[in-house]
């Protein structure tokens, strides 16, 4: 069966597929200047806040998440000039131990795919409108971080700060 | 004139609806919107400090104006990733 191509930046309710993922970033790259492609996953954890998690569900405002997504790329573009990125994120239910976010970096060379991975992880996590819900043992809660500014140029540099540490 | 407003999350289970239709005063901003969200639902007021805003899924400040037909957005903090 054909696989159907994904979109650079998207969202799924169904399971993620690393590999496409993968190859999406290196088609953006262009072909032979993908010498490197580091990849985020981000997997559902069973424990969280010493309870035992029994699994999430996420939810995201769909049409802002694909525009952060595109800040976000854009970002690490001026940052790392030549690296493709391409981010995958699950909504809905997601189960122990599957991912929750794919994220692929392609460039020439290892050091800006690595960098630009991990900054893009970095600033999905503080403005992505996305949120989860735990369900764990014994209840259930929002899970509450970041307050989404992408305009908070703190914020932007401790992400570049982390990602070249 | 006439908006949508948006919630998410836990301002969503607060408020009991993940979308409002209201009419609100010509001027108004987004903080207006959100003042008089708060009145309706006073249990989310306290939300305030923590919360982000967007216009017709952008990005924006609480100082935006709105106008009718916009679609205006609360998000709590979030925990994407």
């Amino acid at each position: 069966m054909p696989e159907t191509p994904i979109l650079l930046l998207s969202l799924t309710s169904g399971a993620l597929d690393v590999q496409a993922v993968i190859r999406r970033a290196e088609d953006e790259a262009g072909s032979g200047r993908h010498g490197a492609v580091a990849v985020f996953i981000g997997n559902v954890r069973g424990e969280n806040l010493g309870r035992r998690v029994l699994e999430l569900h996420y939810e995201a405002y769909e049409p802002l998440a694909l525009n952060a997504f595109g800040i976000i790329t854009a970002e690490a573009g001026e940052a790392w000039p030549g690296v493709a990125i391409a981010i995958r994120h699950r909504v809905g239910r997601v189960a122990i131990g599957d991912a929750s976010i794919v994220i692929a970096a392609a460039s020439p060379h290892r050091a800006e795919a690595f960098q630009a991975c991990r900054y893009v992880i970095e600033r999905v996590k503080q403005i992505a409108p996305v949120w989860k819900r735990e369900i764990f043992e014994g209840g259930e809660a929002w899970i509450e971080g970041a307050t989404a500014d992408p305009s908070d140029a703190a914020a932007r540099k401790a992400a570049y700060e982390r990602a070249c540490g | 004139m006439r908006i949508t407003i948006l919630v998410f999350a836990k301002l969503r289970d607060l408020v009991g609806t993940p979308q409002l239709v209201r009419d609100v005063a010509a001027g108004s901003t987004i903080e207006d919107v959100w003042q008089a969200l708060a009145g309706e639902f006073p249990a989310a007021a306290p939300y305030r400090a923590a919360l982000s805003a967007a216009v017709n899924a952008g990005y924006a400040k609480f100082s935006t104006p709105v106008a009718e037909g916009d679609h205006v957005a609360f998000l709590p903090p979030v925990s994407g990733g």
